[in-house]
């Protein structure tokens, strides 16, 4: 179905050792506050620490499992509003609402990931569009509830009694988030679950034969790529103090898995690079204010033409030719 | 009662008239290539805003439509040759990724060509409204319905007695078999991005004058035109018109009779049925897999 | 007791009847082989006894276990494995993870234990490694433990789906074509390791065309045309019966590979 190049077998030890790439990324994060100088840029590194977390789940759908999912942002936007809501509305502790949001999200996918796993390729791809985009329009008909296409206010987050606000604390927390997040997957990626995954994006039939009940590991991934996605809602709704339905949209969910390709599937430091990057890049587009929309569907068509197995697998690629 | 009933079939028929077009040109180039073209609404914006800018040039009306079909079939003809012939052995996933790509970059594109705000279009021949059986319709509705009329008829001539269009035909109902009787497959694919941008164009053209046209009106026709293309049958020509027309009945009465805040939902909950019960759409062919 | 038990099994593809109202009964710890034209249904058959296709009509019972219709990894869980005749390698892992994802159904794995990396579940996959690692060698293609399978020649190739198949330790092992591509050197070993797999009380069942490993090999023979049974017996019932014969040659030539 999706090609098996995409997937080396043998990544150098950096790119796919648990602790080597966990730990170089604890120290990147521990690092780059010495090189950011104001709140600004703290506030682009949070954003790229919340989308890098839904892109490392969105990736163990996409690149390993071999799935396709172009209505993530749906499962964002309700673990964000989800969250308000209950913090806001029905004055649920913070942390209880993120939790309960989560559930509910984990809830859903399970429920709606039966039959919809059970198409492939293209079909699978417009089903699960097709839900992201009824709920971005559910999330802003129902204007009572959510506030609409403005958007509603969600109270600040509250650990243990303490408040967390203020870009510095919140950079800690997402940074923490996404080191758990990578933990996580990786160890998934690494167990006899993350095996049978990969053998099922590559034929389907001799993991079923092998006796891996490929649709129940297909549901799993895409229950737990959901909860990242909750999660990393949850957490940017108490960030911002404030939702919108644009998280919830489409060309958000389209963002998400353009990140993900571009960073190099099958690889969650690829996602976590590729979230990196596609979420800077508009950021430093907007400079270009116009001309934003040409810039970014161009690299996309260039990356996807050009570098079909993404950024990290192909450096890789040029780094082990290189070491020869 | 009666007339409102009448009222919602005469503007579903329309808005089904427009997504049975795009949703022509989804199969088409789906046929030629099992490529999802993500960038089919953004021909619908095209053929509506290129015929806007001509227009306003002082250009008449029946040349302004062609050149802008022409300009959208230049368009898809460019995307095809520049974007998707440059990835032969993609798989599923890049290839969304790139006609997704493109979609955006179109829109850019717009946005600078022309600009962000809303333009109507002159509706063909007045408007002034007219009543038939109970309902109260535009003349441009007619000239809407009119046209799919003359463009069915036109394609099966194309299909039936064109060797352009037999070769297309040939293709879509097996490749392999059609490259080794000898068919360019390439060529085929070629002329289907062409032949797809202008019937978005078309179908572009005919709506601004009803629902006016931006930059960004090609978003939500081309998923909804689609959603008309899974229900009819992805890949079936007559299941395109079919889909279309009955996605736009549907969608009008449920607005109507049901609610109208969530009428854009109605697409894609009807693409999701199908998907989920009947994948292969009303007038699909099976898929068998063979081990 | 038999270990395989199939009644009236027919499968149909949109009027073609693949297979036809076939009954067969296979005893436990023997080599059987399906032989055949071209298109008689062998592969089908291999198919609908992996839970592949689902049947038209008819029952497959394992073991006492009524399959029919059950996916395919159910029949994996009951006892049966199998290779592909075009190899259904995972290319994008080294062939000792491909052994290892053989022995899926005996490495139990929780969802949170594989999240949380539970110690639990480091100890078990040092055990299937293990395990994995002698099935290698046991196929004498240990050399290629840690190198990617796209890397590794056909021959390596079919034996590692062999080492796949045999992860799962299944009582029952069906083999498409374990012959097909490979030199007569090649072919004899592929018959040494049948004949070891039956004595170690495994169930071979064989598909193949190589009528000199199939001679050579088999306690019982299945002959399949245009989906039926055509014929059934030992080796020399079936080279001296003038149906198959015909069946296979159309003239009243013997079968050579017979006189080996």
């Amino acid at each position: 179905m999706f090609a098996s190049r995409r997937q080396d077998a043998t990544n150098p030890w950096w790119a796919s050792s648990r602790t080597g790439g966990i730990a170089l990324l604890a120290l990147v994060i521990a690092l780059a506050p010495l090189a950011i100088s104001n709140n600004y840029f703290y506030d682009v590194a949070i954003i790229v620490g919340l989308n890098a977390i839904v892109c490392v789940g969105l990736n163990l759908l996409i690149g390993y499992a071999g799935q396709i999912s172009l209505g993530h942002a749906g499962f964002v936007g309700l673990g964000a509003y989800g969250s308000a809501l209950l913090a806001s509305r029905y004055g649920w502790p913070p942390l209880a609402a993120l939790v309960a949001a989560t559930a509910g999200v984990a809830l859903l996918a399970f429920v709606v990931g039966r039959p919809i796993l059970r198409l492939h390729g293209h079909y699978l791809a417009m089903a699960t569009l097709g839900l992201g985009i009824i709920v971005s329009i559910v999330i802003s008909t129902e204007d009572g509830l959510t506030g609409g296409p403005d958007g509603m206010p969600v109270p600040p987050l509250a650990l243990f009694g303490l408040v967390v606000q203020g870009e510095r604390t919140w950079y800690w927390v997402v940074g923490g988030c996404l080191l758990l997040a990578v933990w996580l997957a990786q160890n998934l990626i690494e167990s006899p679950i993350g095996r049978a995954l990969r053998a099922l994006h590559t034929s389907e039939i001799a993991a079923e034969v092998a006796g891996i009940d490929s649709a129940r590991h297909k549901l799993m991934v895409f229950v737990v790529s959901a909860v990242f996605a909750a999660v990393a809602g949850g957490l940017t709704a108490f960030y911002a103090g404030f939702i919108t339905p644009a998280k919830a949209s489409f060309l958000h969910s389209i963002e998400l898995v353009t990140m993900v390709v571009f960073g190099g599937m099958a690889s969650t430091f690829g996602a976590v690079v590729g979230a990196a990057i596609l979420t800077v890049l508009p950021q430093v587009l907007t400079l270009l204010k116009d001309y934003e929309m040409v810039v970014f569907g161009a690299l996309m068509m260039l990356t996807m033409i050009f570098l079909p197995l993404g950024v990290v697998p192909t450096l890789a690629g040029y780094w082990r030719r290189g070491a020869r | 009662m009666d007339s409102q009933w009448t009222q919602f079939l005469a503007g579903g028929l329309t808005a089904g008239s427009v997504y049975a077009l795009v949703a022509l040109g989804y199969s088409i180039i789906f046929n030629a290539s099992r490529v999802i073209n993500f960038a089919q609404g953004e021909f619908v914006m095209i053929g509506g805003m290129s015929a806007v800018s001509l227009v306003a040039t002082g250009v008449p009306m029946p040349i302004a439509v062609a050149g802008a079909v022409v300009i959208a079939s230049i368009v898809g003809l460019l995307l095809e040759k520049l974007a998707v012939e440059r990835a032969p052995r993609a798989d599923v996933v890049t290839l969304i990724i790139i006609t997704i790509g493109a979609s955006i970059f179109l829109r850019g594109l717009a946005q600078l060509v022309w600009d962000k705000a809303i333009h109507p279009l002159p509706p063909f021949s007045g408007d002034r409204p007219i009543a038939v059986l109970g309902a109260t319709i535009v003349p441009q509705s007619l000239w809407v319905l009119g046209a799919m009329v003359v463009i069915v008829a036109a394609l099966s001539w194309f299909f039936g007695r064109t060797l352009l269009g037999k070769a297309m035909l040939a293709t879509s109902h097996n490749r392999l078999a059609a490259q080794l009787v000898g068919i360019d497959v390439a060529k085929v694919l070629f002329a289907s991005f062409g032949l797809a941008a202008a019937l978005g164009a078309i179908a572009g053209v005919l709506i601004a004058p009803i629902t006016f046209t931006s930059y960004d009106v090609g978003v939500m026709l081309g998923l909804k035109g689609f959603a008309a293309a899974i229900l009819g049958g992805l890949g079936s020509f007559a299941g395109a018109i079919v889909g279309g027309l009955v996605l736009g009945l549907l969608e009008s009465l449920s607005a109507g009779y049901v609610s109208s805040a969530y009428k854009d939902v109605v697409a894609f909950l009807i693409m999701l049925v199908v998907l989920f019960f009947r994948p292969r759409g009303i007038l699909g062919a099976l898929q068998s897999v063979r081990v | 007791m038999s270990a395989l038990r199939v009644e009236r099994l027919s499968k149909e593809f949109g009027g073609v009847r693949a297979i036809d109202d076939l009954s067969w009964q296979l005893h436990p710890g023997t080599i059987h082989s399906i032989i055949g034209p071209n298109g008689a249904g062998k592969t089908t058959l291999l198919n609908l006894l992996t839970g592949v296709y689902v049947p038209s009509a008819g029952r497959i019972v394992f073991d006492e276990r009524d399959l029919t219709g059950a996916p395919p990894h159910e029949f994996a869980a009951a006892g049966i494995g199998r290779t592909f005749q075009n190899l259904q390698i995972f290319f994008n892992m080294t062939a000792l993870e491909n052994v290892m994802t053989g022995r899926h159904l005996r490495e139990r794995c929780g969802l949170l234990a594989a999240l949380l990396h539970a110690p639990r579940l480091a100890r078990a996959e040092h055990e299937c490694r293990e395990r994995a690692l002698q099935l290698l060698r046991f196929l004498g293609i240990e050399g290629y433990a840690r190198i990617g399978a796209a890397a590794m020649p056909y021959g390596a190739l079919k034996r590692l789906e062999i080492a796949r198949a045999l992860a799962g330790e299944p009582s029952m092992l069906l083999l498409d074509e374990p012959a097909a591509g490979l030199n007569p050197t090649e072919a004899q070993e592929i018959d040494a390791l049948i004949k070891r797999l039956a004595a170690m009380g495994t169930t071979v069942v064989l598909v193949e065309h190589n009528m000199r490993l199939v001679m050579g090999v088999s306690d019982h023979i299945l002959v399949l045309d245009y989906g039926r049974r055509l014929s059934e017996g030992t080796a020399e019932e079936i080279r001296a019966d003038p149906r198959v014969i015909e069946a296979y040659l159309g003239a009243a030539d013997p079968l050579e590979a017979g006189h080996a």
